[in-house]
């Protein structure tokens, strides 16, 4: 769960101009990109050769597969091929979505400093409903237990000091489903692969 | 699998492995070169780790607005209830790439990823209509930083 869309209401900062200009230069992955996205969004293959077995499905060259995904890398289209963990088979049976209102004007600078601060994960700035709603900002915290959390959240709660007007933590309870990012096999001839890998 | 079947090779395994395998010809050789084990080994151990659930998953993690799609975060206030019968209504719609329950008023948050940017709006529709509650969307507005790295 590491990825989200600027909506195009707000406004651009320079960051976000960057990442448009980026956005409209790797809107163009060809077909063969796409084939290597459905092949591999459920997992890279656990052998030797991985470049060569999803090239196998794909019908292109293991170095061809390597290639075009140094280049997806590169362009900020893979964030990263890694592990990702189950958090609670790892021992962080709490995980917090704290949320805060923060005053408008300060909340690009808060914002960036509270995401670099040790232990939070991912950290956005995201709409107001109101009256339900009054939180702007959300910082994802996991620990091996509520106090851990807590003692991180009033580390945040410090540092946004009286641009800050409430907070809540909001701990997941259960998991009801945990899928990750999927595309559908708009082609054809993908497809089938999208289905084999989806079992 | 739990905690307690890791021994300190699965550990160090782990951690390194959350901050990306190198994208070379053999990259699971060269990342057991840097972990002074056989290649055989760490492909076992990280098949271990993936098919007993300590790893959800391992493999690319792919940027959706970079793949062109659409993603947001929204949520509901589900009559408790009501709360699994919601749930599997909103789970049955394939562009929910997550959901959790969590402890507040707002007690189902769910991640909508899709084909389009123009779908988030269309399957939040859906779920109106399916659920008959208001769906809070939340997209992102900023990003500051997306980095989990969970050490063991």
């Amino acid at each position: 769960m590491s990825v989200s869309i600027c909506p195009s209401s707000s406004a651009p900062t320079g960051d976000e101009k960057n990442h448009e200009a980026l956005d409209r230069g790797v809107q163009g992955l060809d077909a063969a990109d796409r084939a290597i996205v459905l092949a591999t969004q459920a997992g890279l293959p656990l052998v030797p050769d991985p470049w060569g077995a999803v090239g196998r499905e794909v019908g292109m060259s293991g170095e061809a597969v390597l290639e075009r995904m140094q280049a997806m890398q590169a362009s900020g289209v893979i964030r990263r091929v890694a592990a990702v963990p189950n958090h609670y088979r790892l021992g962080y049976v709490a995980n917090g979505m704290t949320v805060w209102d923060v005053d408008d004007a300060q909340i690009a600078r808060l914002g960036r400093e509270v995401a670099a601060i040790e232990g939070v994960s991912h950290c956005y700035r995201r709409p107001r409903h109101l009256p339900h709603w009054p939180y702007n900002l959300f910082a994802m915290l996991h620990g091996h237990s509520v106090d851990e959390v807590e003692r991180q959240a009033a580390v945040l709660r410090e540092h946004l000091g009286e641009a800050c007007r409430d907070h809540r933590i909001l701990y997941s309870s259960r998991i009801l489903k945990k899928t990750g990012l999927r595309l559908a096999g708009a082609r054809p001839d993908a497809a089938s692969t999208d289905t084999e890998r989806r079992g | 699998m739990t905690l307690d079947d890791l021994d300190a090779t699965d550990r160090h395994l782990i951690n390194r492995l959350q901050d990306g395998l190198p994208l070379v010809a053999r990259p699971y050789a060269a990342v057991a070169e840097a972990l002074g084990i056989a290649e055989d080994d760490l492909l076992g151990r990280l098949s271990r780790l993936r098919d007993g659930g300590v790893l959800s998953r391992f493999g690319p993690m792919y940027h959706a607005e970079r793949l062109g799609g659409g993603l947001t975060l929204a949520a509901l206030a589900v009559p408790e209830p009501d709360f699994d019968r919601v749930s599997e209504v909103v789970n049955a719609f394939p562009e929910v790439a997550h959901n959790y329950r969590r402890e507040h008023e707002l007690n189902m948050w769910f991640v909508l990823a899709t084909e389009t940017p123009e779908r988030i709006a269309e399957t939040i529709a859906g779920i109106e209509a399916a659920t008959g509650l208001p769906v809070f969307n939340m997209p992102k507005e900023e990003e500051f930083h997306v980095r989990l790295h969970l050490p063991v």
